[in-house]
């Protein structure tokens, strides 16, 4: 084959954009345009104005055109749809004023604002944990072992007349013993499961039989401090059960497809339905033991709406006084939760029942202290303060119930109730608990009061502190009182012997100082809990408690340099001594930093503190370390470099840089960042000079390029080497350090061959193709202003280069290398350009260099020559039938490169282009779409002016039809 | 049982004329009143042990010569009618103590108590519930249960004399556990449907019914107050 010799086209970039420039156009205020920001106008007003399809120019402030992404939805936006709907404030305060019209009783439901049992069940199943064994006791409706062993009056005889409820399935009475406490939680959910399948089979009767069984469960208080667990547990199958019950009987209303309103009468309610119901009533009144009888009925008070309107403000009196009739005070208050929790459900605005519960639980509060519960006490071994803390979710539940949106007349009422009773810690705790933090943190003094008189042998103290510190962190107590609470409560505490009881105390009251308080006394009870858990090492047992008051301390104070002026607050870290727990610290502080620190800063003790905390956690990398916590630490490392500026210092600032290598080298994405800000440093400095550094600042950016030059053969990744080499090659070429450019860029040459095929990204193996491809062509734009060295030939580096991928092992089947070489040619082209598009400043390029000279022009085009040559060959190779493809889609890409950057009135270089031009269609794999746009763009371009060869060029490029 | 049954009730109706029914489903309305027989009176379905009362309807389908004649026979349940005026409420006051009870072999290995209560009538309408209350005043043994016991007396007489015979028929607890004392504890109890209807007497059988109060004591003791009941439907 002969050789093509490469003519260029010569150009003249300022003409040519010119030309192509889009005109631009000045933007007024008030004019439509993409990027500025939307303002979304009221939606009531947008609901109008597109009603008519004509007038949709009102809809936006800012745009006289519609807003695309609003248009497409009906006028409202979305978001602030759903917020309406779901904001409760606003819909239950119109709602509330419509109410109120009508009806007084029916009174606001439930909002928000009400802590919802779901959100109680987790932390009580956290908290009333045993690791005794416990046992399950199921008599699938047997009642006939049991009925001799509870000695009931009836006679052998009268037994085998059993109702229906009480026929049981053979061998259905079981006992599950050992059971460990995880054991027993499955059991129960499979029972839970089990009344699901029953009642989705259509066995009615056996899932009323395990709810039943269920609630029996909750009348045996063996493993007494489990009870509260299995209360949760054993209520959410309730639960479930009431709302197959309500939904199934909701189901049978349904008439000609349409459901019930939410607001039914039972009048509405058909008669199917309502006989239903009323079975269900029967059935459940018929149980035999009080327990199941009341939690079965409880569990199903909702479905009393399909009876009578009255229906469930009668049964909630009268299953309140049922309760009585259960003796065990632990039993009976749990139940009284119960009903307290369906009634807030069903019938919020039924609040006689709720006090009733509560007043009637006063007057059994005696029976505590009695003989059965005591005697039971010691068979079991709890002790008196550990039962009385079984007791507080029950409690808090209640008067949660009741206290919500009570009037304050009801609370003070409830207050003094409790007061008249001997022993009230129990209570105290629960109404602090369960009121408004408000009405609490309002008579602070008089909670202190009355928790110094509490009988130090019942109820914990600790704990009342514990909860009144919980709500002084909600609301604020009276301006006046606040230091004195303080003073009052931190004197109980700091007495406090056990480090857990002081430790949650401390907590808690940590939230309180740092809210209310400056420095100082947060300083002070910093110090104190240090005082008080570094005995025996006693920190090792609350990580939990202080990494909290860490949490607690830099929400309130982040302001850094006023936070490590707290003189106990790295002392405070440093009780952290467990790597894993420290190294959580350290991240919440770096996270706070960065969330909060809103400029960069040098203040030394920052600096110092926290390139302590972020070697803490750099120094916590091993080889065991997941990626995932190897990225977060880094971001966070890098967040911290970020904000540190020591202004005009640039000297410091590169110091500090250096250090920072030192510290986090283990960190690759730290070393990187480093890199990175170095190099914005040189920039930075080559700004300040405005480009023409002096003695000093030249010896300072070298400094800095050395920085990144060593920095960056440490790191692992080869492409981020690569582009690291590069970058920093143009920084370097920036600020006039030639050079030093010049070895980034031979460095870059010369890890070329390293690159592997595959690469491992985000955990899988990918090939390195196409990221080579990237980086080599971003590399050969930077090479056009790399002027050559005087010491080495000519072209020296993209020579260089060419050799690089001449030796690079290729895929096999890649036509990568051919791309890349064609795109040589575009740089090649713009080489001999007289004027370069683009050049450094303050840096002659090779224009200016040779100045156009002959020599330096053959020698572009010998390369070209050759580089033309290897992909000729190349296409040849391509001439079997399964490469056909890839064949007709070089020779057009080559044919528009061509076309682009070469000169054709050169005769050969035209007949190379015919000749591809019927390559690429030969055999049929051209797209015929791209074949007539590529015409249309040639006939169009013959027109401009000098390019009138282009013209008889298109008439010599046949279209092939497909036929 | 001794005396066979007793029909108390026949009758019979045409429903339809002879004739050929129309294919597909056929519905026939019919209604008739119940007529008694004789000096006989009607009584509300109940079925029991030595007495039962039941309505069955039959129904014939004569055919011609070459098909069988079909018959289906279903119970139907027959309610009385409202009693008509006022029910006068009899409230009953109680007081259990050691010495108040009869039956008891060694008075004095009883531990001492003293339970106060009241139902707030024995004449109970039979969709309404029994209601009360009781208060366990003091008991020096602990208290393990207290329970309703609902039992229904049928007395039948026949040539030797009469039979009665007492079941059980319900059986609710109202307290479990040792309940505080001085604390009223609801009584309430709703009849159960099939097994109860409104007290009978008659010349040849009668159907009463009892509750029993029975408190179980810690140390097995069995204390039992009776009350009989008189039960009607209004």
């Amino acid at each position: 084959m002969a050789a093509f010799p490469w003519h260029a086209r010569s150009r003249n970039y300022v003409s040519e954009s010119d030309m192509c420039k889009l005109e631009s156009v000045p933007v007024d205020f008030g004019d439509y345009h993409p990027l500025k920001p939307i303002t979304v106008t009221e939606s009531k007003t947008k609901k109008m104005s597109r009603k008519g399809s004509t007038s949709s120019t009102s809809s936006s402030s800012s745009s006289s055109m519609m807003d695309p992404l609003s248009s497409v939805l009906d006028g409202t936006d979305p978001l602030s749809l759903f917020a309406a709907a779901a904001d409760p404030v606003i819909t239950t305060a119109t709602m509330d004023n419509t109410r109120k019209k009508r009806d007084k009783d029916d009174g606001p439901a439930v909002g928000s604002d009400f802590e919802p049992w779901s959100s109680k069940r987790g932390e009580i199943l956290a908290r009333y944990t045993t690791t005794e064994k416990l046992s399950i006791n199921l008599y699938m409706g047997s009642e006939k072992g049991k009925g001799t062993s509870t000695g009931s009056a009836v006679s052998e005889k009268v037994r085998t007349r059993l109702e229906e409820l009480d026929d049981l399935e053979e061998g259905s009475q079981k006992e599950l013993l050992n059971l460990t406490q995880q054991d027993y939680m499955n059991r129960i959910e499979e029972l839970n499961q089990s009344l699901k399948d029953a009642w989705s089979s259509d066995q009615k009767v056996k899932a009323l039989k395990i709810v039943i069984q269920c609630s029996k469960l909750l009348s045996d208080t063996t493993v007494i401090q489990f009870y509260p667990s299995k209360f949760v547990l054993i209520t959410d199958i309730l639960d479930t059960f009431g709302k197959l019950v309500y939904e199934r009987i909701l189901s049978m209303c349904m008439d000609n497809r349409v459901s019930l309103s939410d607001n039914f009468s039972p009048e509405s309610v058909n008669d199917t339905a309502k006989e239903t119901c009323l079975n269900w009533f029967f059935k459940i009144a018929s149980i035999r033991e009080l327990i199941p009888r009341f939690y079965v009925e409880a569990a199903i008070l909702k479905c009393n709406k399909f009876l009578s309107k009255m229906g469930i403000s009668e049964c909630l009196p009268r299953l309140t006084s049922m309760i009585r009739g259960i003796g065990d005070p632990l039993v009976a208050v749990y139940a009284r939760a119960y009903l307290c929790r369906v009634g807030m459900e069903v019938a919020p605005q039924l609040k006689e029942s709720l006090n009733k519960n509560f007043f009637d639980f006063l007057l059994t509060f005696k029976q505590i202290h009695g003989d059965t519960v005591q005697n039971q006490l010691i068979v079991q071994c709890v002790e008196i303060p550990l039962y009385l803390t079984l007791y507080s979710p029950a409690i808090d539940w209640i008067l949660q119930c009741i206290a919500y949106r009570a009037p304050e007349v009801l609370l003070t009422e409830m207050m003094e109730r409790c007061k008249k009773l001997g022993n009230n810690a129990l209570l105290l705790n629960s109404v602090m608990s369960a009121f408004r933090a408000e009405f609490i943190a309002a008579r602070s003094m008089d909670f202190i009061g009355m928790i110094k008189e509490c009988d130090e042998s019942g109820f914990p103290k600790h704990l009342l502190f514990r909860s009144l510190g919980l709500n002084l962190a909600l609301a604020d107590p009276p301006e006046n009182d606040r230091l004195q609470i303080l003073n009052e409560a931190w004197k109980v505490i700091t007495k406090l012997k056990n480090p857990q009881d002081y430790i949650n105390c401390a907590e808690v009251w940590v939230e309180y100082t740092c809210r209310h308080f400056k420095k100082r006394e947060v300083n002070t009870v910093l110090a104190d809990i240090i005082k008080h858990m570094t005995p025996d090492r006693a920190f090792e047992d609350a990580y939990p408690q202080l990494q909290s008051i860490i949490q607690k301390v830099i929400t309130y104070i982040y302001d850094f340099s006023l936070l490590f002026s707290v003189e106990k607050f790295l002392p405070f870290l440093d009780m952290f001594q467990k790597e894993n727990v420290r190294v959580e610290v350290c991240k919440c502080i770096m996270e706070s930093f960065i969330k909060h620190q809103q400029e960069s800063t040098k203040d030394p003790v920052i600096l110092n503190a926290l390139l302590h905390i972020c070697k803490t956690m750099h120094d916590s990398v091993n080889a065991l370390t997941l990626e995932d916590e190897k990225r977060m630490l880094a971001a966070l490392i890098n967040g911290f470099i970020k904000m540190v500026s020591f202004g005009r210092d640039f000297e410091q600032q590169l110091s500090f840089y250096v250090e920072a290598r030192s510290m986090f080298c283990n960190l690759e994405p730290v070393l990187v960042q480093l890199i990175h800000s170095v190099n914005q440093l040189a920039m930075e400095t080559r700004k300040v000079m405005k480009g023409n550094h002096s003695r000093k600042t030249a010896a300072f950016v070298r400094a800095c390029v050395a920085f990144c030059f060593i920095t960056i053969p440490s790191l692992s990744s080869i492409f981020t080497r690569l582009n690291l080499y590069l970058h920093s090659g143009q920084v370097a070429l920036a600020n006039q350090c030639l050079s030093q450019a010049d070895a980034f860029f031979k460095a870059a040459v010369s890890l070329v061959p390293e690159v592997p095929k595959m690469i491992s990204i985000d955990g899988k193996m990918r090939p390195s193709d196409a990221f080579l491809l990237e980086f080599l062509c971003n590399f050969f734009s930077t090479l056009l202003v790399v002027p050559d060295h005087p010491e080495q030939g000519v072209l020296f580096l993209v020579r260089g280069l060419l050799n690089v991928i001449q030796d690079y092992t290729w895929e096999d089947n890649s036509d990568d290398k051919v791309r890349i070489y064609t795109n040589v040619l575009h740089l090649l082209s713009a080489m001999t350009q007289e004027t370069y598009i683009y050049h450094v400043d303050k840096v002659d390029s090779n224009d200016t260099l040779y100045g156009g000279d002959s020599k330096f022009l053959a020698e572009i085009n010998k390369l070209c020559e050759t580089v033309i040559a290897q992909i000729l060959d190349h296409l040849k190779t391509l001439g079997k039938e399964e490469t056909l493809k890839r064949q007709s889609q070089l020779a057009l890409y080559l044919f528009n490169t061509i076309l682009a950057h070469g000169d054709l009135r050169n005769n050969k270089l035209n007949q190379l282009s015919v000749n591809l031009w019927n390559l690429a269609q030969k055999h049929g794999f051209a797209d015929t779409k791209t074949m007539v746009k590529t015409l249309e763009y040639i006939r169009r371009r013959s027109k401009q002016p000098e390019m009138s060869h282009f013209a008889d060029l298109a008439l010599r490029l046949p279209l092939q039809s497909r036929t | 049982k001794g005396i066979g049954p007793i029909q108390i009730i026949n009758s019979t109706i045409e429903m339809v004329k002879p004739g050929k029914l129309p294919s597909g489903k056929t519905e026939i309305p019919f209604e008739f009143p119940l007529h008694v027989k004789g000096n006989k009176v009607l009584y509300e379905t109940y079925h029991g042990v030595f007495v039962n009362i039941q309505y069955t309807l039959r129904c014939d389908m004569r055919r011609s010569l070459l098909a069988k004649d079909l018959t289906k026979t279903c119970e139907f349940i027959v309610h009385c009618l409202s009693q008509k005026g006022k029910l006068t409420p009899s409230p009953v006051d109680f007081t259990i103590t050691p010495e108040t009870l009869q039956n008891v072999k060694e008075r004095a290995s009883l531990p001492k108590f003293l339970i106060r209560g009241h139902l707030n009538s024995t004449n109970c309408i039979i969709t309404q519930p029994l209601t009360g209350e009781l208060v366990v005043e003091n008991a020096e043994a602990a208290v393990k249960s207290i329970e309703l016991q609902l039992v229904r007396v049928e007395t039948c007489g026949c040539a030797e004399g009469y039979a009665r015979d007492a079941t059980e028929i319900q059986n609710i607890q109202i307290a479990d556990g040792d309940v505080c004392r001085g604390l009223p504890i609801p009584i309430y109890m709703v009849f159960p449907r099939l097994f109860t209807c409104p007290t009978l007497e008659t010349t040849n059988f009668k159907v009463e019914f009892e509750v029993n109060i029975v408190v179980l004591l810690h140390d097995d003791h069995l204390i039992t107050e009776n009350f009989p009941l008189k039960l009607c439907r209004m």
